[in-house]
């Protein structure tokens, strides 16, 4: 019996995938494993892109160029997450978000 | 008409003394700042005569009627149609009468001072001063404005509190200046508040309008000031009196007198100028400006005046029988003159023969200004000669101080009313005032002069007579700018009362015969004469006479000494009655519940937005944590309420 992927079960994994970020964002105090968790945020959306572009509008590619974008905007984004974390380091000498908590009232 | 430029001059001259040698006399003017007030105030009184003579003699007179001349107005503030405050000059008798008075002692002094301030460190800011204070009187008495004079007023009122200050580091002349500027300033709220009523009634500041306005019977003004009435008086008299509060302030009458003692801390030259001749007189000439409003309209105002004049001038006489320091006893005296010449107005009715109190009252002010700027400057140089304000300090100066002897007997004389020195004529004017219209009144200024002549005797015969004192010194009596004044004044102490001075000041305009009563100046003359001869006999030679005498009124003369308790009395209602039942009180609702209402304001702010502030932590998944909930929120409400 071969088991064929639906759309819930993608929807299923994407959900999770969701959740499992936003809690990875929530709980972890290092900026890297938080700037992971985002991934995972952008990842699950895009698998939602594609899922549904597959099962709901199969002779269309919206949902692909989509994903394309998220890609694309996902890397620029790691590349300045990753400039501030690094400068944020050598200010700091820490990457936890704990302890720079100077910008307030 | 009159040149405005020149008459502008002389109150403008001697502001710019103050201005100059306020400004740059203690670094450019060190040495000079003396000659340049005194050059400054003589071109002022050069001036100042020459409008006189031309008031009274070229242009003032139309129809045998002095004029009330207004050459110079100009609009400064415009509150509403008709009421504004002008800044104005008004000539009349009375206004040019005083700018001679003002700008001729005011020069003795300075001349005087040339000597007697010598070597002071902070001489330029005495002349300073004196210019300023000089300013402002003489605004004060070219007001065309009523609200134009209270400026002045209050001027009058900061630069005599300079003056009395001016020895600031004595902890006694501080307190000297604060409670005249404190006692003055409280009587002229009620100047203010008078001024107030009248203008609120008579739609005007302006002295002219205001007084024919509150005089025209059955004008609509008056009715108004007179049909409306608190506590059964009408609003015009109560109006009137409040005005005369403030004028009794200034002019020290009881029982606002008791700054006029203590001003006696400032330098003698400031006591003669200020407290003997032109900033007491300041009331009187108050009361004189609006004399038609309080002789037509407001007789119950004027008795007022006549019956505080009166109890002044004989209260003020009774202790300065007692005093032993000299300045406080020709302090008292003046208190006592104005009484005088604050009753006379008070006697008065206006118009012809019956004004006759008013141009005795303004007589008097001419010539006591001469007598009482002579005994002070006199006072001042035996004080220069004898460091001492005590009498027990004197004795026997007759020949140690020959001009000064003269000069002061002479104003001793004019004081006691013996003729034919200026007091005599000025005094009998007033007697037979009084005499006319209030016997009672009469009675008691008879007894006053007769107590005048005695204190001052006293005064006279204790300086100059009596035992040899002990603190004679080899220097003489301070060169030419001291006696120089003293000579002037005493020509003008001897001779002013011959200047027909009803014929140019009267309460109309109108020429007033002077007539010489014989018969009627026998009692006070006789009782001056009587006062002169028991000082005489009780201090000529150095005896117990007046130490039995002091001791047989023993109870009379501790109460006159200690000046009737009239200090201790309001000492006793300001720090006990006010003190403690007013001010505590009203201090606990200050501190407790107007602070506290606007202190729990600021503190719940404070506190909420301390709570509030918390949000804003700096720690990215706090930030995070609340975008999440806004946004399930938001998915909440748009799925599940707004369908």
């Amino acid at each position: 019996m071969t088991l064929e992927p639906g759309l819930y079960h993608i929807l299923f994994i994407s959900a999770a995938l969701f959740f499992i970020g936003v809690f990875g964002f929530f709980t972890r105090r290092n900026l890297i494993t938080m700037l992971m968790s985002i991934e995972l945020i952008l990842n699950s959306v895009n698998l939602n892109f594609i899922a549904f572009n597959k099962y709901v509008w199969p002779n269309r590619l919206d949902g692909l160029f989509f994903t394309i974008f998220v890609i694309a905007i996902a890397a620029a984004e790691a590349a300045v997450a990753i400039a501030i974390i690094i400068n944020l380091y050598r200010s700091h000498q820490s990457i936890d978000v704990d302890r720079t908590t100077e910008l307030k009232y | 008409m009159p040149n405005v430029i020149y008459i502008a001059l002389i109150p403008l001259l001697p502001l710019a003394g103050f201005l100059i040698l306020g400004l740059w006399g203690r670094k450019v003017f060190k040495n000079s700042s003396g000659i340049i007030g005194t050059l400054l105030l003589l071109t002022s009184c050069a001036l100042a005569l020459y409008t006189a003579y031309g008031y009274f003699f070229e242009y003032g007179k139309v129809a045998g009627v002095y004029q009330k001349l207004v050459p110079l107005q100009l609009t400064w503030l415009e509150f509403s149609k008709g009421v504004s405050i002008d800044m104005g000059i008004i000539l009349d008798p009375i206004s040019v009468m005083m700018l001679v008075v003002v700008t001729f002692v005011s020069l003795m002094v300075h001349i005087y001072s040339l000597a007697y301030m010598k070597g002071d460190e902070r001489f330029p800011i005495f002349y300073a001063f004196l210019g300023l204070f000089t300013f402002s009187m003489l605004g004060l008495v070219i007001s065309s404005n009523i609200f134009q004079i209270y400026i002045f007023w209050e001027l009058v009122g900061v630069s005599s509190f300079l003056l009395i200050g001016y020895y600031y580091d004595r902890p006694s002349a501080v307190a000297a200046c604060k409670k005249a500027f404190i006692v003055t300033r409280f009587a002229d709220l009620g100047f203010l508040i008078g001024i107030l009523i009248l203008s609120y009634y008579s739609h005007t500041l302006d002295f002219n309008t205001l007084i024919q306005r509150l005089t025209t019977p059955g004008g609509s003004e008056l009715m108004s000031a007179t049909s409306a009435s608190f506590l059964g008086v009408s609003a015009l008299t109560w109006g009137m009196a409040l005005v005369f509060m403030g004028g009794a302030g200034k002019s020290a009458m009881f029982p606002l007198h008791i700054w006029l003692p203590d001003a006696m801390e400032g330098p003698t030259p400031v006591s003669a100028l200020i407290h003997a001749a032109t900033m007491v007189v300041a009331g009187v000439f108050l009361v004189a400006r609006l004399f038609p409003i309080f002789a037509l309209s407001a007789p119950e105002a004027l008795n007022i005046v006549a019956y505080v004049g009166a109890i002044s001038a004989m209260f003020a006489a009774v202790i300065a029988c007692t005093q032993t320091d000299i300045k406080r006893v020709l302090a008292y005296s003046t208190m006592s003159q104005i009484g005088f010449m604050m009753f006379a107005l008070g006697v008065s009715k206006y118009g012809g023969e019956n004004g006759l109190g008013y141009t005795a009252s303004m007589f008097h002010l001419f010539t006591h200004a001469m007598f009482k700027a002579l005994l002070f400057l006199g006072a001042g140089a035996v004080i220069h000669y004898i460091h001492s304000n005590e009498m027990k300090d004197m004795g026997g100066l007759r020949k140690h101080l020959p001009i000064t002897h003269i000069t002061f007997l002479i104003a001793c004389l004019a004081i006691s009313g013996v003729p034919p020195f200026a007091g005599f004529f000025s005094k009998e004017e007033i007697l037979l005032a009084a005499y006319q219209h209030n016997q009672a009144i009469y009675w008691i200024a008879l007894i006053t002069s007769g107590l005048t002549a005695f204190y001052m005797f006293r005064l006279y015969f204790n300086i100059f007579w009596n035992k040899e004192s002990h603190g004679a010194h080899g220097h003489g009596e301070g060169g030419f700018a001291i006696v120089l004044p003293l000579i002037l004044l005493g020509v003008g102490a001897a001779a002013a009362g011959f200047i027909p001075f009803g014929s140019f000041v009267s309460s109309d305009g109108t020429a007033l015969e002077s007539k010489f009563h014989l018969e009627f100046s026998i009692a006070p003359v006789a009782l001056g004469l009587a006062g002169i001869f028991l000082a005489m006999w009780m201090y000529k030679k150095e005896s117990n006479r007046a130490d039995k005498l002091a001791a047989s009124l023993s109870g009379l003369y501790k109460a006159a000494y200690h000046k009737f308790y009239i200090d201790e009395l309001y000492l006793f209602l300001t720090k006990k009655v006010i003190f403690n039942l007013i001010g505590r009180p009203a201090a606990w609702i200050d501190r407790n519940i107007v602070d506290g209402a606007v202190n729990l304001t600021g503190n719940t702010t404070a506190a909420i937005s301390g709570w509030i502030k918390g949000v804003q932590s700096g720690k990215v998944q706090q930030y995070a944590i609340y975008f999440l909930v806004g946004v399930i929120g938001l998915a909440v409400l748009f799925i599940y309420i707004i369908k």
